[in-house]
């Protein structure tokens, strides 16, 4: 049986969704276990139990935070090697992908991101050039590297936990890496993350700087919101609510487009939604050839007209 | 300062883009210069001219590595501003895949490095056709150097340099030694295009060709036969279509939520 390594950051008190699908994915390739990088809490222990993980393998170091990448990437590659793992596997975070990109170099192992599926013989499934193909791909190395969209797997305990043991690995040193000197803390939105929300509602430069009408639309369908990178470039929202080529690639089951007018790079990061509704005042924009249910109107008036029926509806 | 940024020819987004042939890569026709990779050249090429340009002995080397088309992409670099432009190409470096790639590519650094040293390689954030962001971090595992990724902001003072990263729940600073390899995002600055004078010195400027002889690389190391990694198989999506397209008479948010509620989407 294939052994398979996940590897989780700083979990806190409890372990994300995204954590709990790598565990459920690595289940089914193999025995998994699980290289942890921050406190391993009671809470996050049982759980690692509850799906299934024997071993958990801790750092030796405390300050991988400190620095970008280069110590989390070495440790994780001395963890494979003390695991004996055949598959390592991690989420696609930026950070995930960077990780996976050097444990790759250290384990000599071939790395696959973007994964959203994964075979029994680790043969790997994933779409590429934004969407337009989809692809099943394979490391021909005695370890592979995986990074796992997260949405693709649910979450599912083992049908017997396991005995939890854990085990220390010694993080060699690094001599190489950039030192974190600051990092800011951003506030939370409250509303469900872009990433893995089921709907998104996302505005761009027809908004003209009022977010409302659009986060007003989110909120009473329990959506995330996101923007194209005209709005974010103006200031009206952050920076990390941009959907597109240099943001967030997102598949949803519903994208509500409003004042977007389309560009490659936009569609880049949401053509996969499974249903997308477009709200523009110009019959020609190209976000229309895309459209599900496309309606060229003012989205000041069809935004909050939605809003309330939608209200209406749910009592 | 001695810069190499890093440069990649593909297929631009614009038009439809294929993959093609054993291994299925990317159809090259239609290629451009990487506009993400433009970022890094005007940021290399603004820490150049805060030190007095080339006359004052800064370089900007733009590197691709990639078939013959690739050069286009070095001299649109070297229209836009870097001063000399290096083309990697090898017959044996075809289907190549990050790791491959990384490994060419910091051979051919360390050749660059080998008269004077490097101070900074620049990269974009990612190749708009791989879109994997793999290349940079796999660089500075391979040579040694502190990675600097996803930077929105840089700052070099003496041998060192600091940085901006934007993740999603926090906002990091950080500092790293020189040499260093920096990846930037497209929140970094606004690149310039190529003007006519830059067009006419380009001209002048010198392009070398490197093969994998020249920077010691075996070519049993690169290309499908040395990629860790392969493409079994390769299936195009149907393009999406367009679908009902309604145009507002005074009730197109209640048609809104009729089409939401039928798809089950409320
Ligand atoms: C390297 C690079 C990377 C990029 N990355 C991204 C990315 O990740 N994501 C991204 O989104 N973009 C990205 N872009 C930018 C992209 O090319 C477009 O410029 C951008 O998406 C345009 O945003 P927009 O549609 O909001 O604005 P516009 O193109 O200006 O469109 C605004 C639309 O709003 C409509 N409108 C105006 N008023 C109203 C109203 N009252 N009611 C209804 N409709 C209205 C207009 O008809 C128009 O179609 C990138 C560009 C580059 C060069
Ligand atoms: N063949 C190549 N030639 C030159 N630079 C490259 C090449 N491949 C990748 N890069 C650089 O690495 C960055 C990230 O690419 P990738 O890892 O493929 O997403 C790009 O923006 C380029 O700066």
């Amino acid at each position: 049986m294939a052994k398979v390594l996940v590897y989780i950051d700083n979990p806190g008190t409890s372990l994300k969704k995204s954590s709990l699908e790598l565990l459920t994915l690595g289940r089914a390739l193999g025995e998994t276990a699980v290289a942890l990088n921050g406190k391993l809490h009671d809470d996050v222990a049982a759980a690692f139990a509850e799906y299934g993980v024997g071993t958990v393998l801790l750092p030796s170091a405390e300050d991988l935070d400190d620095f970008l990448v280069a110590p989390k990437a070495a440790y994780l590659a001395a963890a494979a090697g003390q695991a004996g793992a055949d598959i390592v596997l991690l989420d696609n975070s930026p950070e995930g992908k960077e990780i996976a990109a050097r444990a790759g170099i250290r384990l000599n192992a071939g790395v696959i991101t973007d994964v959203v599926a994964v075979d029994a013989d680790g043969t790997a499934h994933k779409s590429v050039l934004a969407g337009s193909y989809n692809t099943a791909c394979k490391a021909g190395t005695a370890v592979s590297v995986l990074t796992v969209k997260a949405n693709n797997v649910v979450p599912e305990p083992a049908a017997a936990p396991a005995a939890l043991e854990t085990v220390t690995v010694e993080v060699p040193a690094v001599s190489a890496a950039a030192r974190i000197t600051a990092r800011e803390q951003k506030v939370a939105s409250g509303r469900p993350d872009l990433t893995d929300a089921r709907i998104v509602v996302a505005g761009g430069r027809g908004l003209d700087g009022d977010f409302g009408p659009v986060e007003e639309l989110a909120d009473a369908l329990g959506a995330a919101v996101g923007a194209s990178r005209a709005a974010t470039d103006a200031g009206w929202i952050s920076h990390d609510a941009q959907v597109g080529q240099t943001g967030k690639t997102v598949s949803p089951q519903l994208y509500i487009s409003a004042g977007i007018s389309g560009a490659i790079q936009q569609k880049a990061g949401m053509q996969t939604a499974k249903v997308i509704v477009a709200v523009n005042k110009d019959a020609e924009s190209p976000v229309f050839e895309i459209a599900d249910f496309g309606i060229v109107g003012d989205l000041f008036d069809v935004l909050p007209q939605a809003t309330a029926e939608i209200k209406k509806r749910k009592g | 300062m001695k810069i190499i940024v890093l440069v990649k020819h593909v297929p631009d987004a614009q038009f439809d883009r294929h993959l093609t042939g054993e291994g299925y890569t990317t159809d090259r026709d239609e290629s451009i210069l990487s506009e993400l990779d433009e970022y890094a050249l005007e940021a290399a090429l603004q820490l150049a001219e805060a030190r007095g340009g080339a006359k004052a002995g800064n370089q900007v080397i733009a590197l691709s590595m990639g078939p013959s088309g690739a050069v286009n992409a070095i001299k649109k670099a070297l229209q836009i501003g870097a001063t000399e432009g290096v083309h990697l190409t090898d017959d044996a470096l075809a289907g190549s895949d990050a790791a491959a790639t990384s490994l060419a590519l910091a051979a051919a650094i360390r050749h660059l490095g080998s008269d004077a040293p490097v101070d900074l390689v620049l990269t974009g954030m990612a190749s708009t056709d791989g879109e994997t962001s793999l290349v940079p971090a796999q660089l500075a595992e391979r040579l040694d150097l502190p990675q600097v990724t996803f930077a929105s902001s840089l700052e070099v003072d003496g041998g060192r340099l600091t940085a901006r990263r934007d993740a999603d729940t926090s906002s990091e600073t950080v500092e790293a030694p020189l040499p260093a390899v920096v990846s930037v995002t497209d929140q970094i600055n606004e690149p310039r295009y190529p003007n006519f004078k830059g067009i006419i010195a380009a001209k002048r400027k010198s392009i070398t060709t490197l093969s994998l002889a020249d920077i010691g690389v075996d070519p049993a190391q690169v290309g499908h036969a040395g990629s860790w990694t392969s493409v079994l198989s390769a299936e195009e999506r149907p393009p999406r279509t367009a679908g009902t397209i309604i145009t507002d008479e005074g009730d197109a948010g209640i048609k809104l939520v009729d089409f939401l509620a039928a798809q089950k989407l409320l």
